[in-house]
């Protein structure tokens, strides 16, 4: 968190981003940037939500379908599918989205504990629910889909 | 501190100064009366003692400065290097070692240091009563010579005039200097010790006002005096000191000793203030008072020659070596891309250029890898002091030789190599050479050999470690990987004996009997295994029961920028590094026979099992076949094996890439590189394929 916004200490900014008909937002901090869907190269013998690796400026990044990792039907990549680049602690990673478009700043008291059941995605992975106006984001855990160990 | 900015130069040279020091100290236990290695080690200390004070380390000047005066003892014959010396001396230098690390790691470098230099003291007066007293007292101040006058400018006590008297004999011509720094000199010490390091490269410092102490604190004005002994012709003493930048003037007369003997001092200091702007005066009127001028060394007239054998280097960070080698990677994607958009277009003058250009940027790959290497000496040069501690603490007596330390290697690999070249060294060591009792009833000297080699072969670099020791026990071995299940025994009967020793290394394995505190402390050969393959080396094992053992360990040139074959599998693009390949082959699909299920050829007479990558690495079906099957021939070791593939594309230079940390362990892939249409091929690990 930056240190100008002490004052707002408790805000975060976030990247909103679309997966089936449900919004997520990821802290901003860490997306090192948002691609277009691009070539990637397939990895043998490893997760299937793995889809492999692409160039990114000369960086080998691996690459997941976040649709896959959550279990939620696959879609076919298209114009609006978009590739967030995560960047933290020295580890590099693409998620693949329907589609990324938002940057809003949430006031910390509007984030609330994950309900016991959200959809079906798997409640480790989630840090909590955002509510904004009529909108409801799922805030993602970030450590937790860096770090997360294939099988 | 103020300093700051100098640390990195302070941490590297006293670590270049150490490392020389406890070389010359190792050699000097081996030829004690060569006193020339002493000045050597006296010099390093002495300027890493004005390094430390220059930087306000006050435990290690005042180490090194206590080092220093047994050193100079033994420099002037007045101590033996026996035994108990030498062990106080590298008890110091561990000392002195422990404070520089501690610096490099951004501590402050104090660290209690009363028993090194409570032992340095005890080791320099228990050989006093052998010295003409006054040099005892001298010494045994644990102050220098230099420092032992208290008396003004030209005045010299009574040793100091005997010291004079003796090296008029022999030959020297004395000089006393008055130094004036620039009034604005912002590091007066960094000065005064530039000042000193010129002097005693030409001479011996015999005296300085004030003290050399107090001019490392800078408790003085701007000017000091300083007596020195030297051969060197004045001239050129005066202009080197004078090309120490601020520095305003440098005044010198020659001292007649005779002269002063005379009790002619008083007048000796008026001419200090009279003769001084005339510095030629009596350059070269030596007083040849003793026709035989013994040319006996006392540490200046080695030191001429080493001058000019000194290259010409810069420092230049390790970092920006890497960000240099990054750009470079880049470029040779970039060349890659052009190479096949001109083959493209088949343009004559572009193909021309793209051949140019490819031609200089081999040049330039060449030129930039051997930068990054060096001298595995790097690793080596701590050996020797491990080695003899080591063989003192387990009551053996061990004679390490050391071959090929020039051989070089890329530094990421230096880096690596070291922890588990230990290990392997103390594995020898420990379990390999035995006791002298026992060696001696088996008729063996006493004295056990480890040779450590390194040397060149082709793209790799072989280390060996040998050693005559008792030998790997081959039963024991089996037994012991049976009980701990790490083979089975229908698998040991199919073994070789090399690949029995080779158990060794497998996970959990130590077979000393006894657990000492030098090897078998529960990291096992295994972590050195893993280690040499995580830098695409190989670890192998060769021993004969009561003759020795050979550990040797190859090791690639180079990491980042590899020579690989490119292959197509269905539409899929993947490297085989060259150096796993044995040759390339195309075969007719039906001179493939089946043998328990596994598909083979018959190779030059031998039987080679095919290893299909299209089923290995799941590769979807794009419906190319041809009636005959690529192969790339490749192996591990004495084993081989064919992967089939769909068509070779070619050899190419290529950058490794990682896969990045959030891929870890994936089967069978070392990494990936970017090829030149931007794709990212993946580099097939041929190791993992064969089993």
């Amino acid at each position: 968190m930056e240190v100008t916004e002490t004052t707002a200490s408790q805000d975060l900014k976030v990247i909103v981003f679309q997966l089936k008909d449900e919004e997520y937002a990821i802290e901003v901090d860490y997306v090192q940037s948002i691609e277009r869907m691009q070539t990637v190269t397939r990895i043998p013998k490893v997760s299937p939500y793995i889809i492999g690796v692409m160039n990114l400026r000369g960086i080998i990044t691996p690459v997941i379908d976040l649709r896959k990792r959550f279990g939620i039907e696959e879609k076919k990549y298209d114009e609006t599918t978009r590739i967030l680049v995560l960047s933290k602690d020295n580890i590099e990673l693409g998620l693949i989205v329907d589609s990324a478009n938002d940057v809003i700043d949430i006031p910390a008291e509007k984030i609330e504990p994950t309900p016991e059941v959200v959809g079906s995605v798997e409640e480790e992975y989630l840090r909590g629910v955002i509510k904004l106006d009529r909108r409801l984001f799922t805030l993602l855990n970030l450590d937790k889909v860096l770090h997360d160990k294939q099988s | 501190m103020s300093n700051v900015e100098y640390l990195d130069v302070f941490i590297d040279e006293s670590q270049e100064h150490l490392q020389l020091i406890n070389n010359s100290l190792l050699e000097l236990e081996n030829q004690p009366n060569n006193l020339s290695l002493v000045s050597e080690v006296f010099r390093s200390a002495h300027t890493l003692k004005g390094m430390a004070a220059t930087m306000g380390y006050e435990d290690l000047s005042h180490l090194t400065h206590t080092m220093e005066n047994v050193l100079d003892a033994i420099r002037n014959e007045q101590l033996e290097p026996d035994d108990k010396v030498m062990d106080a001396v590298f008890g110091s230098v561990d000392d002195l070692e422990a404070m520089i690390e501690d610096i490099a790691s951004g501590g402050d470098g104090k660290r209690d240091i009363e028993q090194a230099v409570q032992q340095l003291e005890l080791a320099l007066n228990g050989e006093v009563p052998e010295v003409p007293n006054q040099t005892a007292n001298a010494t045994s101040e644990t102050e220098a010579m230099l420092e032992v006058g208290t008396v003004l400018d030209e005045g010299f006590d009574q040793f100091e005039m005997t010291v004079l008297t003796q090296s008029q004999e022999q030959g020297f011509t004395v000089y006393q200097l008055k130094i004036e720094l620039d009034e604005n000199t912002m590091l007066k010490a960094a000065r005064v010790f530039m000042v000193f390091e010129i002097l005693e490269n030409m001479g011996e410092v015999i005296k300085s006002t004030p003290p050399v102490d107090q001019l490392e604190e800078e408790n003085f004005d701007n000017e000091f005096v300083v007596t020195l002994l030297t051969k060197e012709p004045g001239t050129e003493l005066e202009q080197s000191i004078r090309n120490v930048s601020e520095i305003d003037n440098v005044q010198m007369i020659e001292i007649n000793v005779n002269e002063l003997k005379a009790g002619l001092g008083q007048q000796e200091s008026a001419a200090t203030e009279t003769a001084v702007l005339e510095k030629s005066v009596p350059t070269k009127k030596q007083p040849a008072s003793s026709p035989d001028q013994k040319v006996e060394d006392s540490g200046s007239s080695d030191q001429q020659p080493k001058k000019s054998d000194i290259n010409k280097t810069i420092r230049v960070n390790i970092e920006r070596l890497d960000v240099l080698m990054n750009l470079f990677e880049e470029l040779v994607i970039d060349r890659g891309r052009l190479e096949q958009i001109s083959s493209e277009l088949n343009n004559s003058e572009l193909n021309e250029t793209v051949e140019r250009m490819s031609r200089i940027s081999g040049d330039l790959q060449e030129i930039i890898l051997n930068m990054r290497m060096m001298p595995v000496e790097q690793v080596f040069n701590r050996f020797p002091r491990m080695v003899r501690s080591l063989s003192k603490d387990l009551g053996k007596q061990i004679n390490l030789t050391i071959h090929g330390a020039e051989t070089e290697l890329d530094r990421t690999i230096i880096d690596e190599i070291g922890d588990p070249l230990v290990h392997l060294l103390r594995n020898s060591i420990d379990h390999g050479i035995e006791k002298p009792e026992v060696r001696r009833n088996l008729g063996k000297s006493e004295e056990g050999q480890v040779e450590l080699r390194a040397y060149h072969s082709g793209n790799n670099v072989f280390i060996e470690i040998e050693d005559d020791g008792a030998g790997i026990n081959k039963d024991k071995v089996i037994q012991k990987a049976l009980t701990n299940g790490v083979v089975t025994e229908e698998e040991i009967e199919k073994m070789s004996d090399q690949q029995i020793f080779s158990l060794l290394f497998a996970s959990g394995f130590s077979t000393a009997e006894e657990v000492t505190d030098v090897s078998g402390r529960g990291v096992g050969l295994d972590v050195v295994r893993s280690t040499f393959e995580s830098l695409g080396g190989i670890v192998e094992v060769d021993s004969e029961l009561g003759k020795g053992s050979i550990f040797s360990i190859q090791l690639p040139l180079t990491l980042s920028i590899i020579d690989v074959m490119l292959v197509e599998v269905q539409t899929e693009k993947y490297a085989i590094p060259l150096s796993s390949i044995v040759e390339t082959a195309i075969v007719n699909k039906e001179d493939v026979y089946s043998a328990h299920n596994q598909k083979v050829i018959d190779f030059r007479g031998k039987v080679v099992p095919l290893i299909f990558l299209q089923d290995t690495f799941d590769v979807q079906e794009a419906g190319q076949h041809d009636e005959y099957y690529s192969l790339v021939l490749v192996n591990k070791g004495e084993k081989m094996a064919g992967l089939v593939v769909d068509s070779l594309i070619g050899q190419h230079d290529i950058v490794l890439k990682s896969l990045g940390s959030y891929l870890t362990n994936v089967f069978a892939i070392s990494g990936a590189t970017i090829l030149g249409d931007g794709q990212v091929a993946l580099i097939v690990d041929t190791n993992a394929l064969i089993k």
